[in-house]
């Protein structure tokens, strides 16, 4: 039994926000089909009691001081992007 | 001969006796570039103009002045997934082909404040994804040992430029082996640092638990010199370590007497090709011959270590590749009606198939019914690999096998099936996994191709692999070995 099927790389590719075509449903099925089946070879393990590791160094919440500083120029800001007004953003439509 | 024969120290000397200026530098580097690059094609982007006029103002400074920074005058490539304020960085992606960043990345404050000069950016497989370059989005690297081969990846164009003598240095990134597994291809010296050792500020994020920015040069001195000025706590890097910089260059004693190795059973076994095993063996008769000793050991869950990092890293790849949407920078689509569509189309015109391909398994492993089984589960192992190293570092020194299973393979030869690439990768993820830091350094010749010899430690122990891959160096001179271009 495969263990991703079509149907569910379309709901990926929409999850991350990806637009693929049949041809490329089919092919990523098949390809992420044999990564995940190879992914399964961790069941071998027993890790009831093991626990996860998200980081590797023995810190955690790291602080500062809450001090305000000067944020990007506004300027620097809207340089890259691919379409701005008034010093906001534009996007096309969100709705219909 | 070329001035980037000499090493830094060298180099130094030359320039405080007046017999060669930055500007000289500057140029040997540009007039290599022009000689050499149309078969390399190791820059996706050169910064000449900018280049001399730094090198004019260091040779003023250096006849008016007192204090130099220790990259005083040094050409160095950086890796186009590190920012560099005004200069174009794209990540090898359509996604940021006209991405202008407008800060500078902490390693490269830190360069600039060492007196190095920025000569380009450098060719890497998309968003850092990939063994061998040929993910670019833009141009093919070649290995400068064999025009028909891969440099190896991610960081191929660092690893190229370096061998080919287009600059004495350049930076990489390694999330998986991208700054080791290049370096082994091309037969020059790359160090992945602890992670935390160096900021990851301004290093466009890949998978952000792994990823380590680190030096790749022709010799262990100089790789020493650049970790020295790019180590260090950094406040716009919350995971960077407060762990005191020891100083690199003087631990190169070249002394190495009762030094314990471990050689894991698993970095010779299957997979690894005979000629590898054969260079290995032959360093450890070196390293024996320096009064070092060594003894076979296990690293028991290596094998599940590919699966384990190819889970988690495209989960944080998932999430951290979200940002490129098309709003604040980077390509967009012409073809959109409304926002979703431009999201949607803005991606999937803009990343290449194997970008794609680890977003979706990211996106799968993390979603709702899946999670537990899959990114949990990989979380559990990698405590487990990282527990192998700690096991390991009670009894010894440090851990030395190949850096990769064989040497570098040819343009096109794996790009057809994903996990034949991935396999590539084997010997160098474990280390990303545990977070300790690994160098590649040159250890033989298999056929006319370089085979790397790699050196893993401690957390925060640089130092003791510096200190081996030095005096390796000394013993053997692989690494004056040139190819023919």
């Amino acid at each position: 039994m495969s263990r991703i099927s079509i149907e569910q790389v379309k709901h990926v590719a929409h999850l991350a926000r990806l637009a693929i075509t049949e041809e490329e449903a089919t092919m990523f099925a098949k390809q992420l089909d044999a990564i995940i089946t190879f992914a399964e070879q961790l069941n071998e393990l027993d890790t009831e009691n093991v626990p996860p590791t998200s980081h590797v160094l023995n810190m955690k919440n790291v602080m500062r001081e809450d001090v305000p500083t000067a944020g990007l120029p506004l300027e620097d800001v809207l340089k890259n992007a691919p379409d701005h007004q008034d010093g906001q953003f534009r996007v096309p439509a969100i709705l219909e | 001969m070329s001035l980037f024969d000499y090493r830094v120290s060298e180099l130094h000397n030359l320039l405080h006796k007046k017999e060669i200026s930055v500007s000289d530098l500057v140029d040997e580097s540009f007039k290599r570039i022009a000689e050499v690059e149309e078969k390399v094609q190791a820059f996706l982007t050169l910064n000449e103009e900018q280049a001399r006029v730094k090198a004019k103002q260091l040779d003023e400074k250096l006849a008016t002045e007192k204090e130099f920074g220790l990259l005083f005058g040094m050409p160095i490539g950086i890796k186009d997934n590190i920012v560099t304020k005004g200069l174009r960085t794209t990540c090898a992606s359509k996604i940021l082909y006209n991405f202008d960043p407008i800060y500078d990345a902490t390693v490269v404050e830190r360069l600039n404040e060492a007196d190095a000069v920025t000569i380009g950016k450098l060719n890497m497989d998309e968003f850092a994804m990939g063994s061998s370059t040929e993910n670019s989005g833009f141009q093919l690297t070649r290995n400068p040992w064999d025009l028909e081969r891969v440099p190896g990846g991610s960081s191929g164009g660092s690893a190229a430029a370096v061998a080919a003598g287009e600059v004495p240095f350049a930076l990489g990134s390694d999330t998986g082996g991208s700054i080791r597994q290049p370096a082994a291809f091309c037969g020059v010296v790359g160090l992945k640092p602890t992670y935390g050792r160096v900021s990851r500020y301004g290093l466009v994020a890949f998978a952000s638990s792994l990823d380590q920015i680190g030096p790749i040069t022709r010799t262990v001195e100089d790789n020493a010199y650049v970790l020295q000025v790019i180590s260090g706590l950094d406040p716009m890097d919350s995971t960077s370590a407060n762990v005191d910089v020891p100083d690199y260059v003087s631990a190169l004693t070249g002394d190495i007497q009762g030094l314990k190795i471990a050689v894991p059973k698993e970095y010779l076994g299957e997979g690894v090709s005979e000629e590898v095993r054969q260079s290995v063996l032959d360093a450890l008769k070196v390293l024996e011959g320096l009064g070092a000793t060594w003894e076979e050991v296990s690293l028991p869950h290596s094998k599940y270590a590919l699966a384990t990092y190819y889970l988690l890293a495209s989960s944080e790849a998932s999430a951290n590749l979200a940002r490129f949407d098309g709003v604040r920078y980077g390509y967009r689509t012409d073809n959109a009606k409304n926002l979703m569509e431009m999201y949607k189309q803005t991606r999937s015109e803009g990343f290449g198939n194997e970008v794609k391909r680890r977003i979706m398994l990211g996106t799968f492993a993390l979603s709702s019914g899946y999670y537990d089984a899959y990114y949990k589960k990989a979380q559990k192992v990698r405590t487990l690999i990282k527990q192998d190293f700690e096991n390991v570092f009670e009894k010894y020194d440090v851990i030395i096998g190949p850096t990769t299973p064989t040497p570098a393979f040819k343009i096109g030869e794996k790009t057809s099936d994903p996990l034949t690439m991935y396999a590539n990768d084997i010997l160098t993820i474990p280390v990303n996994l545990a977070g300790v830091p690994g160098i590649s350094i040159p250890c033989g010749f298999v056929d006319g191709l370089p085979v790397g010899l790699q050196i893993i430690g401690k957390h925060f122990d640089e130092s003791t692999i510096y200190r081996v891959a030095h005096a390796f160096e000394q013993a053997t001179d692989y690494h004056k070995q040139k190819p023919t271009l």
